[in-house]
């Protein structure tokens, strides 16, 4: 207690920083946890920098221990691209290309509208057209060779993208003054929300066809976009009605007042309020979409992780699961990352709005 | 009969409660009309069922030659004919000062966007608050935020305006503005119904005030007779009340 009477300009830099690191107990327990964990990750840091091998001439030079990113390098494209014709992988690229494009395009809140909406259907329709070919001279290929990053992005833009009108309409029908539609709403919400989504996909992908009549064939990947969009549609619906619970009632009398139809009503006054009220939960579930998507492996569908563990059996390679599993990881991160701050970039919009 | 607004034997229950009792009310064209009355008395509830915010359980309820019935596009006709103005304002937070002016032109007239601005604009110049029009609600005083809403109810290009307690949530400093705004709008010939406490507003621009209370009209008087001579002697009770607070 005598020290702390002194005033902190007077000690030296030394003692300072003495009393930072080990002050008080919790300082102190602090400083020597950190301690452990930096000791601990010393020998990751020796694998992953310091003993990697970031090119070899053969495979088996990466016997020596240290990390082998010189694999990745070489499995590039089958990671990216999964078993997608290696002549045609330029129109896989050209589709991530496109997609990272529409959501440059999109980032800004002022270009938010019906035409932009247009602008993301069109271009989800060429993107599907370049990957499956068959027109324009581009070789057919099916959804069975679709694989790696375009599937992961694109089963998360489309699952998500329709998964929101549903939402939207399973969040006003659980607050309607309507018995069945409330009803309904909730019966539909809550059995999704009580079903695991690994369970959704294998009645999607493998059960579904065996009710179906032979000769109707739904596309796989086209019934996992369905188990997906209904997974998400359930979750975004219990974010949408939180937001909807905080509006004022004022802004549906003033509505009704000024004579706005219901549904523009809905779009134009309700709906950018009650997102706006709701964008770090809305966040949430997209990141956790974006994820889910790897489960689809489980039914067969080849993304991003299914193709990266597809490269890991590689017998050439000794063992490299680890740089395989981390590449992949880093892309998800990237993705999720991105995604995060850009919805704190939109909060921050939101609160300068309502500041004087 | 050229009544710009018809109401006969107007009842209005919440469950049991019998908020409007049999309330016969008219309003000529280019009439200003002001109902005052303690809270509770029905003054809300009964310009609230003129544009249908709430539903009546029986009477007639008539809007510039537009019986309001189970027919939705009476209704919608009705709200085009009669602008309100809130006790809240109500405005739309997410939109600028001028969007909130223009967007519902476009969205329930389909008026054309320029011209909707164009209009958003001039209205917001009548109430004196053009140089804020770049603003969002959350940003103005609740003065400016009640003038944006008058300017905004004004677009729709209404034959009617009703006023629910305009003035109500005000600082007291910013009343004035308010009330200024609504006394050029009654000089320029609006039929008005405002729902108010501001008796000073009543005695300068009111063609004739109704007093209510527990769900009927008690009287009915030009605003000399009503504040120097009421009849009924709870309007009296009512008066002396306003006087000695």
């Amino acid at each position: 207690m005598a020290n702390a009477a002194t005033p902190p300009s007077g000690e030296k830099p030394v003692a300072r920083l003495v009393k930072l690191l080990f002050g008080d107990p919790l300082a102190a327990a602090l400083t020597l946890l950190s301690a452990v964990l930096i000791l601990a990750l010393l020998p990751l840091v020796q694998w992953a920098f310091v003993d990697a091998h970031w090119t070899v001439a053969a495979p088996e030079d990466c016997r020596a221990g240290g990390a082998c990113w010189a694999f990745i390098g070489a499995k590039l494209r089958l990671i990216l691209f999964g078993l997608y014709p290696p002549q045609s992988q330029w129109r896989a690229l050209t589709v991530i290309a496109l997609l990272l494009t529409l959501v440059l395009l999109s980032l800004s809140p002022r270009v938010w509208g019906a035409r932009l909406l247009g602008i993301w259907t069109l271009g989800l329709v060429v993107m599907l057209l370049l990957m499956r070919g068959g027109l324009f001279g581009l070789n057919y290929v099916p959804t069975s060779k679709w694989g790696g990053l375009p599937v992961t992005l694109l089963l998360a833009v489309i699952s998500l993208g329709l998964a929101f009108p549903f939402a939207v309409l399973l969040a006003l029908g659980r607050r309607s003054k309507l018995p069945v539609a409330r009803g309904v709403s909730v019966f539909l919400i809550e059995v999704v929300r009580g079903l695991p989504l690994v369970g959704l996909l294998f009645v999607a992908a493998i059960l579904l066809p065996l009710f179906l009549p032979p000769d109707w064939t739904i596309d796989k990947l086209g019934r996992t976009v369905a188990a997906l969009t209904i997974f998400a549609a359930a979750y975004l619906a219990e974010v949408i009605r939180g937001g909807l619970q905080g509006l004022p009632s004022g802004q549906i009398e003033a509505s009704q007042a000024l004579g706005i139809p219901y549904w523009r009503m809905v779009w134009h006054i309700i709906l950018p309020q009650a997102v706006q009220k709701v964008i770090p939960p809305l966040t949430n579930t997209a990141i956790v979409m974006v994820k889910n998507t790897s489960l689809v492996l489980i039914v067969g569908v080849f993304d991003m992780l299914s193709a990266a563990r597809s490269a890991a059996t590689d017998p050439m390679w000794p063992a490299p699961s680890k740089e395989a599993y981390l590449f992949v990881a880093l892309i998800y991160f990237v993705i999720c990352f991105a995604i995060a701050r850009y919805s704190r970039h939109l909060e921050m919009g939101v609160k300068a709005r309502n500041r004087t | 009969m050229n009544n710009a607004i018809e109401v006969r034997g107007l009842n209005k229950f919440y469950g049991q409660y019998h908020a409007l009792k049999n309330i016969d009310f008219s309003v000529a064209e280019k009439e200003r009309v002001v109902i005052c009355g303690p809270s509770g008395s029905g003054k809300s509830s009964l310009i609230r069922c003129i544009n249908q915010l709430e539903k009546h359980d029986s009477g007639d309820i008539e809007v510039s030659g537009i019986q309001l019935d189970d027919n939705v596009r009476n209704l919608d006709a009705v709200r085009r004919e009669a602008g309100m103005v809130f006790q809240h304002f109500n405005l739309f937070p997410h939109l600028s000062v001028l969007e909130n002016c223009a967007l519902p032109q476009i969205l329930s007239r389909k008026t054309p966007r320029r011209q909707a601005e164009a209009r958003a604009g001039e209205f917001l110049d009548r109430v004196h608050i053009l140089d804020q029009a770049a603003k969002f609600p959350g940003q103005l005083s609740g003065g400016q935020q009640q003038r944006v809403a008058i300017a905004r109810a004004l677009c729709m290009r209404p034959k009617v305006m009703l006023f629910d307690e305009p003035t109500s949530a005000l600082d007291p400093e910013m009343i004035r503005e308010v009330l200024d705004v609504m006394v050029t709008l009654a000089e320029e010939g609006m039929t008005m119904v405002v729902v108010t406490h501001e008796m000073g507003f009543a005695r300068q621009v009111a063609d004739r005030v109704v007093y209510m209370e527990a769900g009927m009209v008690v009287e009915t008087a030009s605003p000399e007779q009503f504040f120097t001579a009421a009849r009924n002697e709870r309007s009296q009770r009512f008066l002396s009340k306003l006087v000695t607070t």
